[in-house]
């Protein structure tokens, strides 16, 4: 099981990764620009994802909308940002190849021309409509923002959400928007795949032909800014929701080292669907909860694992994490069972398959591709993150909860109802969160 | 490696114009095989090798609208209980099964349909095959199972209330459909769920989860004999038939065209604008989709451009024909800033009487519209999850072999005046309901000045 490639880096820096599969008369093309929210500063957040925005305003040579022309050709596009990278893709068909080149390197190399006050007022007020529509008007949605914020320190760029402060994205000028192009929006800081009906050397010639006459700009040096959690942190905010919500967060190894793995898995058993053993104890047979989930976030500097539980109605918070407690506690003295590690296993081969299935789009073919270039500079890492998986023992799923899952060095919040603030778990304070 | 210069680079770019796209080589539409077991139970194959996977689908023709008044959301209950245990198999039990042999197991409910299905490694297809059938065929439906179920839902019913998308959802289909079977969501209410006990989700899974309106479609690297085999194993003594379609509730009812669900200090206004429109059947099915295409259906439709690109008022709109097999509602759905909503419903108004005929599709626009829908439709047959999703439709709305070959000429030859005809047809202004969910005393003013008559306020537990 593997996605075969070819790699090839053009003299300006860009990495292009091809991959064949003729099944569908379609093309992935997936550009990753290796720059996301933690390349912001204090101030100056939301604005790796507002730039992203900007990204389908127009470019020089083609000033309209960048969806217009690749829509009409019978494509589908979108783009994304997180913490640690933007990526940006279309999956055309066969034909429209040469199309989606031109109007991906039109935006790499000339986008600042075409970029006017109009377009950056609008684009801002839409991204302030993405955050009102997505985390202020959304139950819950304020969690990221408490959670981030007490995980790291106010100066580490895990702090803040990708979507940023209001005041922040208020405040950013348009200046700015094009330093931030100049340093982070050329081909040394990017790679693209491309992923379906092509023919390599076509393929590569093409790309060659549109990306070769970008200039190469300054090399981009990874961030290390290293954070730790002294003490157990329990911080509360009122939202309008009915039922309150226990979050619990750790610091975590860093996505593809070593113990990233073992938490997913970890996680996993403790809190991914019904066979899990907090859905079985706090939501099947005990009815202490509406729900629980739990993951590894795994991203590029280090990681966070996450625990969330909602109260059933008569029970409370305290109940639910002196039972997470338990749980994770058994979890690390008594280690996974074998039936849990062998469904581990096959579910990791199942997820595997899964993810080959597509070219293109969010977890597609091209996409991961890129993400194993950009994170590890090694795209054929497929096949070894799989046996990441299914290398994972009882004792190293047990080492990783003993050390990661540690109940004196987390971050505690809840989530109540307004008017409610006793619904919160034991010993909490107020945290201010907008 | 890397490309030494001049290598791959020919002449200097033209940037002068875009490329045109060149040909895209014909693509198979994949072929369906078709068998129906003795019980009535049809078995559909698709064969698609990319990957050792096979996905299983399993549509009932039974689904939220066969809900009993009074007890709506059995249907939901009962499609929740499948996967809750079977024979001596407790619900974790079930759900261990499935892990074991890596399954991806979903269940969804819709109004016209229940539809159960497991993706699974290609050696486990035998193992998720007789799953399936305890699941769907033999679940246990146990008392203590059922108010387990039934609580959670409740406990849902009771976070949706804060959720101003799944609030104006519910309020827009009570306001246009009223007491017919399309009028409530599937999840129901907490009197209906507080209603209903064990004996009435047995007796909806007797009733209506019945072999004879049932379609089992496997796609993957299978061959059609031997999954007719496994599924003759596993489904053989699947017996019974179902009740009939459900009736439909009498006349719709008539609501007022501008309607507002408080909710205080909000920042966005939830919209909703629509009408009972059409059914999947329409002979005008293939222009009302190129219709809604330009009008709210892709990112360059008139009503994001108009709301989100043009005035940023959003972080994006859209429309939908919801097609089912009885009329479908149209709706217009978008999230708009507060100090925005009178002027996102004026706009989102403007919008459909254009398309109606006031100002009609342009050359080019039409153009765009059908090339978006047809130059890149070999995507959606990509998976063998999309290619079973696409056999369910057919299914479903009993859609002829040829659909997928037939349905990009007929996309095609979809013209600007059928566009205005079939909107003018299935869209009218008169009966346009516009439910907002949002904070009424900063726009309570603005929405009067509409014209749209003086808003009705609903209570948020009217629904």
């Amino acid at each position: 099981m593997n996605i075969p490639f070819t790699k090839h880096t053009l003299e300006n820096g860009l990495d292009v990764l091809l991959h064949e599969d003729h099944a569908c008369p379609i093309v992935a093309v997936n550009l990753w620009y290796h720059v996301g929210s933690k390349n912001e500063t204090p101030g100056h957040t939301g604005f790796a994802h507002l730039f992203e925005h900007l990204m389908f305003e127009g470019s020089q040579h083609h000033d309209h909308g960048f969806f217009q022309p690749l829509q009409g050709a019978g494509a589908t596009l979108n783009g994304s940002t997180n913490a640690d990278r933007t990526n940006y893709w279309e999956v055309v068909p066969t034909g429209a190849l040469e199309l989606a080149l031109w109007m991906e390197s039109d935006r790499m190399g000339y986008l600042l021309p075409a970029l006017t006050d109009a377009k950056f007022t609008n684009q801002r007020d839409v991204v302030l409509n993405e955050r009102r529509q997505n985390y202020e008007n959304r139950p819950y949605g304020l969690a990221p923002m408490a959670l981030l914020a007490a995980l790291f320190p106010p100066d580490h760029p895990y702090h803040w959400t990708t979507i940023g402060d209001v005041a922040d994205l208020q405040a950013v000028t348009l200046d700015e928007v094009r330093a931030f192009f100049r340093r982070y929006y050329h081909p040394a800081n990017a790679s693209i795949a491309l992923a379906g009906d092509i023919d390599p050397d076509r393929a590569l010639a093409l790309v060659d032909q549109y990306f070769g006459e970008i200039a190469a700009g300054e090399r981009v040096d990874a961030i290390h800014v290293a954070a730790s959690l002294p003490r157990d942190v329990r911080i509360h905010f009122e939202d309008r929701v009915e039922l309150p919500r226990l979050y619990l967060a750790w610091h975590t190894p860093a996505m593809f080292a070593e113990g990233d793995a073992d938490l997913d898995l970890a996680t996993d058993l403790l809190a991914n669907g019904k066979t899990s053993r907090l859905y079985r104890r706090l939501v099947f047979d005990e009815r202490l909860a509406t729900d629980v989930s739990a993951s590894q976030n795994s991203r590029e500097m280090m990681g966070y694992a996450q625990i969330t539980a909602t109260a059933a109605p008569g029970h409370t918070l305290d109940e639910l994490e002196r039972a997470i407690f338990e749980e994770i506690a058994r979890l690390a003295a008594e280690g996974p069972t074998d039936e849990e590690i062998d469904r581990g296993r096959v579910q990791a081969e199942a997820q595997f398959m899964f993810r080959l299935q597509t070219v293109g789009g969010f977890g597609g073919k091209s996409d991961q591709l890129n993400a194993y270039n950009v994170f590890l500079k090694d795209p054929a890492y497929f096949r070894k993150d799989l046996e990441r998986y299914q290398v994972c023992t009882k004792a190293s799923l047990q080492a990783v909860v003993t050390r990661y899952l540690d109940p004196a060095r987390r971050v505690t919040l809840s989530i109540v109802p307004h008017g409610r603030v006793s619904l919160a778990a034991r010993d909490s304070t107020a945290a201010v969160v907008s | 490696m890397t490309v030494r210069p001049g290598s791959g680079r020919g002449a200097k770019v033209d940037r002068s114009q875009l490329p045109a796209p060149g040909p895209t080589r014909p693509f198979p539409f994949p072929a369906i095989e078709k068998s129906t077991l003795p019980n009535g139970l049809r078995v559909w194959t698709v064969h698609h090798t990319q990957v050792p996977l096979v996905a299983f689908t399993l549509l009932i023709r039974r689904g939220a609208s066969s809900d009993p008044a009074g007890l709506e959301g059995l249907a939901a209950v009962t499609a929740d209980m499948l996967d809750e245990g079977s024979g001596e198999r407790s619900a974790i039990e079930m759900h261990e099964a499935l892990a074991r042999v890596g399954a991806q197991f979903d269940t969804d409910i819709g109004s016209d349909a229940t539809v159960a299905s497991v993706t699974v490694l290609s050696r486990f297809a035998r193992r998720a095959l007789e799953l399936l059938s305890d699941i769907v065929v033999r679940p246990a439906i146990r008392e203590h199972d059922f108010s387990r179920v039934r609580q959670l839902r409740l406990h849902r019913l009771t976070q949706l209330r804060d959720m101003p998308g799944a609030v104006a959802d519910r309020a827009f289909l009570r306001l246009v459909y009223g007491a017919h079977p399309y009028g409530h969501s599937p999840i129901g209410s907490e009197a209906s769920l507080a209603a209903m006990d064990v004996d009435a989700a047995r007796g909806f899974h007797a009733r209506s989860m019945r072999p004879g309106v049932s379609t089992l479609i496997a796609v993957g690297d299978c061959d059609h004999a031997a999954i007719v085999q496994l599924a003759s194993d596993a489904f053989g003594d699947w017996t019974g038939t179902s009740d009939g379609e459900p009736g439909d509730g009498g006349p719709l009812p008539h609501s007022a065209r501008l309607n507002v669900v408080p909710r205080p200090k909000a920042p966005q206004s939830e919209l909703r604008i629509g009408q009972v429109s059409v059914a999947r059947d329409t002979p005008d099915y293939h222009p009302l989709v190129v219709a809604n295409t330009i009008l709210g259906g892709q990112f360059v439709s008139r009503i994001n451009l108009n709301l989100r690109e043009d005035k940023g008022l959003t972080y994006g709109a859209r429309t939908a024909f919801e097609f089912r097999r009885r009329s479908g509602p149209f709706v217009l759905q978008v999230s708009v800033q507060t100090s925005g909503t009178a002027k996102a419903i004026e706009e989102s108004l403007g919008e459909i009487a254009g398309i109606r005929g006031t100002r009609p599709v342009t050359p080019a626009e039409l153009e765009l519209g059908i090339a978006a829908l047809t130059r890149g439709y070999a995507r959606s047959f990509e998976t063998g999850e999309q290619i079973g999703r696409g056999a369910l439709q057919l299914a479903l709305y009993d859609l002829p072999d040829d659909y997928f070959e037939q349905f990009v000429p007929r996309i095609e030859r979809v013209t600007a005046d059928d566009v205005s005809r079939v909107m003018a047809r299935h869209l009218d202004p008169a009966r346009l309901v516009t439910l907002v969910v949002g904070d009424l005393d900063v726009i309570g003013q603005n929405l009067t000045e509409l014209g749209l008559g003086e808003p009705v306020v609903l209570p948020p537990d009217a629904f």
